[in-house]
Order: structure tokens, then C-alpha cells, then sequence
């Protein structure tokens, strides 16, 4: 008897609940139709259907961040690898580096790899040493007084242009920003494709107008052409142009000056890209390449960054450390002013 | 200038008519012209007002819709109303301060815009344009030195050079396929970080981190993973038995590595920027969407593309300057002379050390203008794309 009636009830509850949901049926009227027994089932199976779908939701959604999760975690240690290994590899001895990693350079030098026993055939790849040191730094720093002038040439070569350069920007595009017109609008526009010129086309004018001032192989044969590049007056424009109107108009009704809207209104409001803006100069300029490969033949000038890709062999010892050391500056400038590099870049991009 | 219009717009009403456009309008209004409001208006208040307040009302019910209404927009003028200005000597000479002042604010302006801009203007004359101008001229002659003209027999030769060839098809394959993976993997990223991650900010800042280390540091450890000897082959010798070694530096997978790093390098500020962009589509729109039953998918092709597109425009143009820039790398990489991956910049470089100016100067030239017009189509289809969005 009582399973006749359970199966009833079952039956009578499926088909309100199908009736309810197919809307064939308005819920109030069916559920009021049902004898008092099959409703309370109606009511606990509903609840529990509910439950359960409630937690198989919320186990999807963990399962989908997790996956979420690691897929993003695999991305940004394939980030971090390279900088990784550079940086733990520093505090190897060169001896251990040598033992470690020469396979790999001979082969990239194109000798035969024999004679050498001792080493292994494949290079072992470690991220942590076998023995800490900082035996390489030491050496770098204070044995070799090559790589500091190395550096020093770095700093005075990346300095002076981005601190001319931002100079130079925040007055250009403030003028840009201020007065639009529309014949003005052009010459803004052939800043812009002045910006998007590749090296490979700026590289000979340079190389040109360097030799007609007599400043070939001199630091300012790099410095004059960057602090007038037009990559920071295309972003500090687009950035200047979403200050109010009303902000300005404001302040020439308060009376100030030209040069105090732009002192005290301009600027403070642009402080987040020009932070933003000179860490990206720094970096690009700190990473330069071409430029002093092409413009200044004395070696003994090059910055640090041309002179850690000819290093061989006999230096393998301190490259490790060579590059952490060169690395650093840049990453402590991302540390302090990650924040502000964000919030430039973000804006940046947005109309 | 529409918060100015309402501006007088309210002023030449009464108080009681005035009071409900007056709060729709202000609503509206920036904080600098509201300030503006208070100086003007109890001066105007205080005139007697001509028209009855009745009149007003009846006016006012079927007004037109046009902005700029005023009081009187309903009433018909007289030809007396409208007032005529005699050509006489006060009036002649009213004009003429007006048109001095016009002039002499023009000329201010014009002033402090030129006083801002010339240390810009004067290096980049000096710097950029006229050699660009020296480099038109170079490119027609016979050698810098000897200024017969040649025509476009520079041209001619430069694009027949197999060296020029063969850099520029290496160039272009590399942009063309690491622009759009540089696009789309850092979109798909984005949107990764974006669907509620916990840990959001961390990862953002790992990812920011390869943009910030120099080439010259890590191209070492590059080459420990990608040398013949390297650990990548040596990885993969242990996985799979068939495998035989790819000198990965020296083959035809050399583009491979590059764009590798490439991508590395170059991801982290092109995802900042969708992040930026994703975060600023209206939530509302999205949340109407997910509550009418679009799923992810749809979501994100019906709303969030064309939010975006701009932002997929200006990270297409960013990472094409980037891919241009990608020269310091294989250059760290591979030295001078590489085999497969011989860029335009190479040959620029090499070419330097023939100091052969004329074919320099033409092939320059070539670029400039294969640049301006990849540019310039990129800039037209944004504009155009922009103008569908909107419609």
C-alpha cells in the first residue's frame, strides 16, 4: 500500500514540478491543486533539487577558476623563468657556471666540442647553486673596471634624454592639448608618423645630420635625436586632452597666468603618465641597442647593453652577474612605480 | 560650450517656469561652468521682466524643440524688433576694436602655442624632418658627394638587392605573425584575468615584469634554453625518441624563438591595456546582457569587441612599432650576420660599413613610405570601423 502511494505522490509531484516549469500550468493553481501530502514532497524535492544545483553550480565555477587559476599561473612563470635563472645563477662560482653551461657556447662559437671531458654534454640548467657566492659580483665590481664604465656609460647616456625628453614633452603636448586647431591638428599628425618610424628609417638621417653637426661618436650623437623623439608627446597629448575645459576656464577666470594653469593644473593632473611615461623611456632607452651600435664606434663608450651580448667565453663567469646587475635599476623603478606605470598605460589607452 | 548656452538660457527666465529645466539642465553640468552661474545671474534677475507669466507658460507648452530656446522663441517679430545697425562712425569704430581684439587674442594664442611647442618643433625640425628632406635628396643622386641626378636608379637597385629582398621578407613574416598572436593572446589573457581570478593584481604584475628587464640580461639564459647543446632540445630528446635536434638559433625555426620573445616581452603592456579597456564597458550593459541569457561567448562578441575595438587598434599599432623594434634582440641573440633571421636592420647596419649612402638613403626611403601606408590604412580602418560601431 504505502509504495502504491509513494509512487502516487512521486508521479503527481514530477508533474507539477514538468507543468510548473513548462508554464503549461500557472505554479499558484497547480501547486494548490495538490493533495497536502504530494505538495510537501513537491516542496522537499524542489528544495533539494534546488541544493544540489546550487553546489554543482558553485563546484563548476571552483573547478573553471581553478583551471583559470593554474592556466594563469603557468603563464606568468614562463614570465618569470628567464629572469629567474639569471638572477639565482649570479651567486653560482664561475667555475660552476663554466662546467655548467660552456657546451652551450661552444656550440654557438662553432668549435668542436673535444679535448673537454670533464663537461657535460648537454648544459645542466639549475636554479639553485650548488655552493652561494657572490664571488662573481665581486669580481665584476671590483676586479674588472670595464664593466663600471660600461654602466656609467648607461646612465649618462639614458638620464639626460629622458629627462629631456619629458622636458620637452610636457611643454609640446600641453601646447597640442590647449590649442587645437585644425592646421595645428597636421603637424600633430606628422608627430605621429614621425613615432611610428622604425629605427631602420630614422637610422640614416640620424647618421646624417650627426655627421653634419660634428657630433658623430660623441654621446650627443644619441642623446639630442632622443630627447626630441616624439613618443612621449603622442602618449602626454592624448593624455592631456581628457583634463576639463571647465578646470582652465576656471582658472583664467581666477586670473592665472599661462604658466600657472600649466604649472598647477596640467602637470598635477598628468603626474600619473609622466611617471608612467618615463619609467617606459627609461627602459627603452636603458634596453638601447641600434642606436649606439651604429652612432659610436668607440667601444670604449658603448653602454652596457651592447657590451653583455659580446660576451664569450672567457667572461662566462661574471656574465650571470653582469646582467643582474644590469637588470636591477629597471626592476626597482617597475617596484616603486608599478602603480602609477599601470594607471598610465590603462589610460593611454582608452578614447 | 552647451553648458554655456544654458547658461543664458536660464537666465532670461522667471524663477517659476524656470525651475524644472533648470534641474534636468544642471544635472548636467561641469563643475567649472556651474561655478560660472552665480557671478551672472541675480544682475539679469533684477530686470524688470517684459513678458507676463502667463504668456510664458502658454509659450512654453508648445515649444519647439529646438535647444537654444528662448522666452520669446514663440512670439512672431515685427521687422521693427529686429534691430538694424547703421553704418555710423561709432559703430564703425566698434567694430574695429572688436576685430582688433579678435585679433589680438588670436595672436596671444597663437603666441603661447608656438612658445610651448618650439623646443619641441626645433629639435624635431632639425633632427627629424630635414634629414628626412636630405634623405630624399641623397636618394636621387649618384653618391652624396657627387649630386648628378639618377632618377630612381637607386630604387632600382636597392629593390633588386637579394640581401634588401630577403630582409624585408623575414621582416614582414615576422610582423605579420607575431602583431596578431601579440593582439589576440594578450586579449585572451585579459580576459582570463578579468573573469573574477583572485589574485587579479598579482598576476598583472608578474606579467608586466619581461617588459621591464633589458634584451642584453636574459638574451643569456635565452640561449642556454635554445642553443644546439640547449635544454630545450635537450628537454624534448628526453620526451620524445624520435626527436632529433633542432639548432633552434640557426634553422628555419629561428623566427620561432624570436617570436617567442617577442611575445614575452610584449605581453604584459598590450593586457594592461584590455585590462583598462575591459574595465571600462559600462557594467550594466554586461549585466542586462547576462540576465536576457547571453552566455560568455556572446557576451563577449556582441558587447565587449566593440568596446574594445579601439583599444585592439592602438595595441595593433603599439606592437607593430614593437615588432619593428625586435632587432635588438636577434641582434643579442645572433650577432650580425644571421642566416634566417637576417632583419631590415641588418642590412641597414651592414650596408653602413660599405658607406654606401645613395642605396642606403632609397631603401630608407621605401620603408618610410611602406610605413605611412600600412599607418595610414590602419588609422582609415579604425575610422571607418568606428563609424559602424556608432551607427
Amino acid at each position: 500500500m504505502d509504495d502504491i502511494k509513494r509512487i502516487e505522490r512521486r508521479k503527481q509531484a514530477t508533474l507539477a514540478r514538468r507543468n510548473v516549469y513548462t508554464e503549461a500550468v500557472k505554479p499558484e493553481t497547480f501547486i494548490t491543486s495538490l493533495s497536502d501530502e504530494a505538495r510537501e514532497y513537491f516542496f522537499a524535492s524542489e528544495k533539494k533539487r534546488i541544493a544540489t544545483n546550487l553546489k554543482k553550480r558553485k563546484i563548476k565555477k571552483t573547478i573553471i577558476t581553478a583551471i583559470g587559476v593554474a592556466v594563469a599561473v603557468f603563464i606568468s612563470a614562463l614570465a618569470l623563468v628567464p629572469i629567474f635563472f639569471t638572477f639565482l645563477n649570479s651567486f653560482m662560482s664561475s667555475e660552476e657556471i663554466v662546467s655548467n653551461y660552456q657546451v652551450v657556447f661552444q656550440s654557438m662559437s662553432g668549435h668542436a666540442t673535444q679535448g673537454a671531458t670533464y663537461m657535460s654534454r648537454t648544459p645542466v640548467l639549475k636554479l639553485i647553486p650548488e655552493e652561494v657566492t657572490i664571488s662573481q659580483y665581486t669580481t665584476l665590481l671590483f676586479m674588472n673596471p670595464e664593466y663600471l664604465f660600461k654602466y656609467w656609460n648607461s646612465i649618462i647616456l639614458t638620464l639626460p634624454i629622458v629627462a629631456g625628453q619629458m622636458v620637452v614633452a610636457c611643454l609640446a603636448s600641453y601646447s597640442f592639448a590647449r590649442y587645437r586647431r585644425k592646421r595645428r591638428e597636421v603637424l600633430f599628425f606628422s608627430y605621429i608618423i614621425l613615432m611610428l618610424m622604425p629605427f631602420q628609417v630614422t637610422l640614416v638621417p640620424n647618421y646624417m645630420i650627426a655627421e653634419t653637426l660634428g657630433i658623430l661618436d660623441t654621446i650627443w650623437a644619441i642623446i639630442l635625436p632622443g630627447i626630441f623623439s616624439t613618443f612621449a608627446i603622442f602618449l602626454l597629448t592624448k593624455y592631456m586632452r581628457q583634463i576639463p575645459s571647465g578646470y582652465i576656464e576656471a582658472a583664467t577666470l581666477d586670473g592665472a597666468s599661462e604658466w600657472q594653469i600649466f604649472t598647477n593644473i596640467a602637470l598635477p593632473l598628468c603626474k600619473n603618465a609622466i611617471f608612467a611615461l618615463t619609467i617606459l623611456l627609461f627602459i627603452d632607452y636603458w634596453n638601447m641597442v641600434e642606436q649606439p651600435l651604429v652612432l659610436l664606434t668607440d667601444p670604449a663608450k658603448q653602454p652596457l647593453s651592447v657590451f653583455l651580448s659580446q660576451i664569450n667565453e672567457p667572461e662566462l663567469g661574471i656574465a650571470f652577474a653582469a646582467s643582474s646587475v644590469y637588470m636591477i635599476p629597471p626592476l626597482l623603478i617597475f617596484f616603486w612605480g608599478e602603480d602609477y606605470l599601470v594607471e598610465g598605460i590603462s589610460r593611454s589607452g582608452i578614447k | 560650450m552647451k553648458c554655456g548656452d544654458t547658461v543664458t538660457f536660464m537666465d532670461n527666465r522667471t524663477d517659476n517656469t524656470n525651475n524644472i529645466i533648470e534641474k534636468g539642465e544642471v544635472t548636467g553640468m561641469r563643475p567649472g561652468s556651474q561655478a560660472a552661474v552665480p557671478e551672472t545671474k541675480p544682475e539679469k534677475k533684477s530686470e524688470p521682466v517684459l513678458i507676463s507669466k502667463d504668456d510664458i507658460d502658454s509659450k512654453l507648452i508648445n515649444r519647439p524643440k529646438a535647444k537654444n530656446v528662448t522666452p520669446l522663441a514663440g512670439m512672431k517679430l515685427t521687422p521693427e524688433d529686429i534691430p538694424v545697425f547703421e553704418n555710423t562712425p561709432e559703430r564703425r569704430a566698434k567694430l574695429e576694436l572688436r576685430n582688433k581684439r579678435r585679433f589680438k587674442r588670436k595672436l596671444r594664442d597663437w603666441g603661447i602655442f608656438t612658445g610651448y611647442l618650439t623646443p619641441s618643433f626645433v629639435g624635431v625640425l632639425l633632427f627629424f624632418f630635414l634629414p628626412l628632406i636630405m634623405l630624399l635628396k641623397t636618394s636621387f643622386q649618384k653618391s652624396p658627394t657627387n649630386s648628378d641626378f639618377v632618377g630612381f636608379r637607386n630604387y632600382e637597385r636597392v629593390l633588386t638587392n637579394p640581401a634588401f629582398q630577403d630582409a624585408s621578407k623575414n621582416t614582414l613574416i615576422f610582423a605579420v605573425i607575431s602583431v596578431p598572436l601579440a593582439v589576440l593572446l594578450a586579449l585572451l589573457i585579459a580576459l582570463l584575468l578579468n573573469s573574477g581570478l583572485p589574485g587579479k593584481s598579482i598576476f598583472r604584475s608578474i606579467l608586466l615584469n619581461p617588459m621591464m628587464v633589458p634584451v642584453a640580461s636574459v638574451v643569456l639564459i635565452w640561449q642556454v634554453f635554445f642553443s644546439y647543446n640547449g635544454v630545450v632540445n635537450g628537454i624534448c630528446e628526453q620526451l620524445f625518441d624520435t626527436f632529433k635536434k633542432i639548432d633552434w638559433l640557426k634553422s628555419e625555426y629561428a623566427q620561432v624563438v624570436v617570436v617567442l620573445l617577442f611575445l614575452w616581452k610584449n605581453l604584459g603592456y598590450n593586457m594592461v591595456l584590455f585590462l583598462a579597456a575591459l574595465n571600462s564597458i559600462p557594467h550594466e550593459i554586461l549585466e542586462s546582457a547576462a540576465m536576457d541569457g547571453a552566455g560568455p561567448v556572446k557576451r563577449f562578441f556582441a558587447i565587449k569587441l566593440h568596446y574594445l575595438s579601439p583599444t585592439i587598434f592602438f595595441v595593433g599599432i603599439m606592437s607593430l612599432i614593437n615588432s619593428f623594434k625586435i632587432f635588438r634582440e636577434v641582434y643579442l641573440l645572433t650577432g650580425d650576420y644571421p642566416n634566417e633571421l637576417y632583419f631590415l636592420q641588418h642590412f641597414m647596419n651592414n650596408s653602413f660599413t660599405h658607406l654606401d649612402y645613395s642605396k642606403l638613403s632609397a631603401g630608407a626611403i621605401v620603408m618610410c613610405i611602406v610605413m605611412i601606408i600600412i599607418v595610414g590604412g590602419l588609422f582609415f580602418a579604425e575610422s571607418k570601423f568606428d563609424k559602424d560601431v556608432e551607427e
